[in-house]
């Protein structure tokens, strides 16, 4: 924020303050190193387990220890470094949405010969990156944790390296990711040319007050590209699909978690931290983000038979809604935002861990056709999958309504009607997808179905998820009070 | 009891969960089990409203039995019923328990089959009794889910279509009342009903994409909710979902449809486009009568050449509700009341007659109107049932049919005499193809092979209808019993209509002035 622009570097932070301010991601830094030296040396795979164990351990403890902070803004490094509400409302996220993660792969991990150590050493790294995104408050903090984070995503990716599609999943979301990267990076040296800092509470001064210039405006726009990259807002989503497809499917399950939290989270960062002042000139280009990912992500997955390129679909869809909830510039907004991204996580947590339990023959399987009648042979699993399907298509009673009620409300609030009425028709048409999902597994002909595979923490994850999309409705667990703390620490 | 209504809406959802959590297996008994409970669930729900009615105040015209509570972002969980509403609540209970008599026979995935229809039914009386407007819309949409899977997988050979045109159609209707809901939200920073019935709404004309919208704001909410309940009374010419929907439905399925689902948009319309937007319903209103005409005409017709039964009584429910929409858009007391009435009556009459097609259905698993012919012979008992509830249809008199009709036509002939004789000519079409099929079905003499072990209604049947029967009677020659109830709140809605309109045009002539 501006306030804090008297943090720079000639304050005295002492080490200890700055290790106590950035305890979590040492710590978890620390331990990615140490778990690295301790796969290497201690027979490589056998200690596999106790490493996803111990990691899980941790991201639970450190989401503890966030989450029990005060609301206070601690600063570091001049500035570049903010620990905010808003930051620790996303950690918080994306440390427990990890763990999940990590939690419902291990199964499919060892069953399909993919479960080497380096696995929670790498989800740990780029968790780093992505704690460390969200609290960036200078361009090079930025560049270099969502570098730290993308590095991790490339190699996660292409994990699975005897399989042609996995290896190829990594090399395009590297190359392109790399472009994008490239495209941000360009945009950052414009912005500190024409504000002459890097840190955003000096950005904000220079380009606030109405006037904004125009090697700025350029900057910004680069910058907005980079990031709608990452977030996979259309036109920048090409590569989902393909990644989603190709990559192993625990590792779909965190792209399309953690790192959107994340990216969404720098997104909000961005644009209110260092052009708070010019909220005018970035709306504009999120409306179109918005609106064009929420069309183009309904319509796209129509033709899909493959139920993770339907998700990755799904998930662009859902990130125009949370972009709208971003393009208001305000402080509903940003809290809208963040009740949104947060049900997006359980809805999208529970739906993979039941696509990890989708098997024939002990192969897995993606095409939603296999789904055929599956609710004769566990009614349970399809009920639970039935609930997540019309959260998805934001049907009331259930959880996903409540989000695009949020974005919806602030979207009208700020006067976007026609943002707000593209995106209910395109809720529309999604409705068609997910709903059809529910067709297969109920009005199907009955066909040899999957096998009766059962992951334990699959199963209790998938039926969690869906009991929450129930009984969210009572108070929305709370998040919505905490969602507004968190929203005013970055916005004022 | 002042959380009546909650335990009313809610014994059948505890229902639904006992039945999903403790009842296991697919044998004959726990099928039976099933059967009873949601029997003693539903038969529970209606003596509940029972009570509930016999301690409502038809004078007082508030909302009574009101419950208040905070929920999630200035939202509110508040339930209460009115003049207007009691009586849907009571049509919802009484045939909740005729629905599970009639799907008796069905043995293909019973226990879901009633989850189902328990969880719809307090979906109903929610929306009935919601007094907070996205409790509202969060009961009228989730309605939507069992309706969907009741279809998919209980209906026809073509079920898939239809429910995916059912859900896809009201969905799309109903999102663009959300937005209208949240615009209301926040302009009036309530979502309380009560405070948004008195809540003036912007009328100031808009210019959007170069056209001037006149009344502003609120023709826009008005259009939004107008799409939703016009999806779902469902008005010419977003109709075709309807017929679709009731052919593939399997019966109960049709039944609540057309009893129940019908009509919680003309309640749409008295709860919310009359009393909130006055000012654009009048400016829509001739709009609307026109629209009404034209499905009571063009759909009668439709209905004559129809060769399947259900499709037919689709097809002149859709020419009823064009009546609803009528008396409901004619905005005095005659046109409100008959509207209501016709509802209410529709509401048994339909149900009866998709009931009957059931009965046929059941033993010959066709509803060719070809495939039958003289069943007088052989169901003397089934061809007197099918008489009454066709004759109630033609709306003769004696019967409830005939008094919401009459209502609605003296209602719209004080505004608009050219609707009121068009809509006359309907009267006339449907006694065409309601006699016609009548004759087809039941008359002449018995010649097709299919049909000559077919046996009459057994006792369970018989008693399915009574209550129908008795209830299509006693509206038809006693209709106070309904009228006395609604009038008073009636004329509060009205009263209510003339201020807003008032304030409305008092405002525009100053904005004009300054």
């Amino acid at each position: 924020m501006n306030n804090n622009s008297y943090f720079g570097w000639t304050e005295s932070h002492t080490i200890y303050d700055i290790s106590q301010i950035l305890f979590p991601e040492i710590i978890l830094a620390i331990f990615a190193m140490v778990a690295l030296i301790a796969g290497v040396y201690g027979g490589k795979d056998k200690a596999s387990a106790l490493i996803l164990w111990i990691t899980v351990g941790m991201f639970c403890l450190v989401a503890f220890y966030i989450g029990i902070n005060g609301a206070e803004t601690n600063t570091a490094f001049g500035g570049s470094y903010i620990d905010d509400s808003f930051s620790r409302f996303l950690k918080v996220l994306i440390l427990l949405s990890s763990s999940v993660i990590l939690i419902i792969s291990k199964d499919f991990m060892i069953k399909h010969q993919l479960f080497r150590f380096e696995y929670p050493i790498l989800i740990t790294l780029s968790v780093v990156g992505m704690m460390l995104m969200v609290s960036a408050g200078d361009l090079m903090a930025l560049y270099m944790a969502l570098e730290l984070q993308s590095l991790s995503l490339y190699v996660l990716a292409a994990f699975d390296r005897d399989n042609v599609k996995s290896t190829e999943a990594g090399l395009k979301y590297f190359v392109l990711g790399a472009l994008s990267s490239g495209l941000l990076l360009y945009g950052a040296s414009l912005v500190y040319g024409y504000s002459g800092s890097t840190l955003f509470s000096d950005i904000f001064l220079s380009a606030g007050g109405g006037q904004i210039s125009l090697g700025l405006i350029f900057g910004l726009v680069f910058i907005t590209v980079g990031l709608a990259f990452k977030v996979s807002a259309v036109p920048f989503h090409m590569w989902t699909p393909d990644v989603y497809e190709g990559a192993p499917s625990p590792i779909t399950a965190f792209f399309a978690t953690a790192p959107k939290v994340a990216a969404i989270g720098l997104f909000a960062r961005v644009v209110h931290d260092a052009f708070g002042g010019a909220v005018s000139d970035w709306s504009q280009i999120l409306i179109a983000l918005s609106a064009l990912s929420m069309l183009f992500g309904s319509f796209a997955a129509i033709g899909q038979r493959n139920i993770k390129r339907l998700m990755a679909y799904s998930s662009i869809a859902h990130m125009g809604f949370a972009l709208m909830g971003l393009a208001t510039g305000t402080v509903d907004g940003v809290q809208s935002m963040l009740v949104y991204m947060t049900i997006y996580i359980i809805m999208n947590i529970g739906v993979f861990s039941f696509i990890l339990s989708m098997e024939k023959d002990g192969k897995p399987v993606t095409s939603i056709e296999s789904l055929r009648m599956y609710s004769r042979s566990r009614p349970g699993n399809s009920l639970a999958l039935l609930v997540l399907m019309f959260s998805l298509a934001g049907v009331p009673p259930l959880l996903g309504f409540f989000g695009k009620f949020y974005v919806l409300k602030a979207a009208l609030n700020a006067d976007l009607t026609w943002l707000a009425i593209s995106g209910v028709l395109a809720s529309v048409i999604g409705a068609f997808y997910y709903i059809r999902i529910v067709f297969y597994m109920y009005f199907g002909e009955e066909v040899e179905g999957l096998d009766k595979t059962t992951p334990i923490f699959g199963q209790i994850v998938l039926i969690g998820s869906a009991l929450a999309m129930l009984f969210g409705v009572i108070n929305l667990f709370g998040i919505e009070a905490i969602s507004e703390i968190a929203a005013r620490s970055l916005v004022n | 009891m002042e959380n009546l209504l909650t335990i009313m809406i809610f014994m059948p959802l505890i229902a639904s969960i006992i039945l999903a959590v403790f009842l296991r297996g697919e044998d004959r008994v726990s099928r039976n089990n099933a059967k009873w409970l949601a029997l003693v669930a539903t038969v529970a729900t209606f003596l509940a409203s029972i009570f509930l009615y016999a301690q409502f105040d038809p004078a007082n015209t508030g909302f009574q039995f009101v419950e208040d509570r905070p929920w999630v972002s200035g939202l509110r969980y508040k339930l209460g019923v009115d003049g207007i509403s009691v009586l849907f609540v009571l049509l919802t209970t009484f045939f909740m328990p005729i629905v599970i008599g009639s799907c008796w026979e069905v043995d293909y995935r019973v226990k879901d089959y009633m989850i189902a229809l328990l969880l719809l039914e307090t979906l109903m009386l929610g929306v009935f009794c919601a007094l907070d407007i996205i409790l509202f819309y969060l009961f009228f949409e989730a309605g939507l889910i069992p309706m969907f899977l009741i279809i998919g997988i209980w209906g026809g050979a073509n079920r898939v279509y239809a429910s995916f045109k059912f859900f896809l159609y009201t969905f799309l209707g109903s999102v663009l009342m959300l937005l209208a809901i949240i615009s209301m939200y926040i302009e009036a920073g309530t979502t309380d009903i009560v405070l948004l019935l008195n809540h003036k709404f912007d009328v100031t004309t808009l210019e959007i994409l170069g056209l001037s919208v006149v009344g502003g704001m609120q023709t826009l909410m008005w259009l939004g909710f107008f799409t939703s309940f016009a999806v779902k009374m469902p008005m010419w010419p977003v109709h075709t979902w309807l017929p679709d929907a009731h052919v593939q439905a399997p019966t109960a399925g049709s039944v609540v449809l057309a009893a129940i689902l019908l009509k919680m948009g003309g309640y749409g319309f008295l709860r919310f486009s009359l009393p909130m937007f006055p000012f654009s319903t009048d400016l829509m209103a001739p709009l609307v009568l026109w629209l009404s005409v034209i499905a009571i005409i063009y759909t009668s017709l439709v209905a004559l050449v129809q060769t399947d039964m259900k499709k037919l009584i689709a097809y002149s429910s859709v020419a009823h509700m064009g009546f609803v929409t009528m008396g409901i858009f004619c905005v005095n007391q005659q046109g409100l009341d008959g509207a209501i009435f016709q509802m209410l009556s529709h509401g048994f009459i339909s149900g009866a007659l998709f009931l009957c097609v059931g009965v046929i259905y059941d033993r010959i698993h066709t509803r060719e109107i070809s495939a039958y012919g003289g069943l007088v012979n052989k169901m003397p008992a089934y061809a007197l049932v099918f008489m009454l509830f066709t004759m109630a249809n033609v709306g003769l008199p004696g019967t409830s049919g005939f008094v919401g009709e009459f209502l609605t036509i003296v209602g719209v002939f004080k505004v608009n005499t050219w609707v009121a004789f068009l809509a006359t000519s309907g009267v006339i079409l449907s006694a065409a193809y309601a006699l016609w099929l009548y004759r087809r079905v039941v008359m002449g003499d018995l010649i097709k092979e299919s049909l000559r072990t077919i046996t009459d209604m057994n006792s369970r049947e018989i008693v399915i209808f009574v209550p129908l029967a008795f209830m299509t009677l006693l509206l038809g020659l006693y209709p106070s019993l309904v009228l006395d109830v609604i009038g008073p709140s009636v004329e509060a809605l009205l009263v209510n209509y003339e201020t807003g309109l008032m304030g409305a045009s008092d405002s525009l002539t100053q904005v004009i002035r300054h």
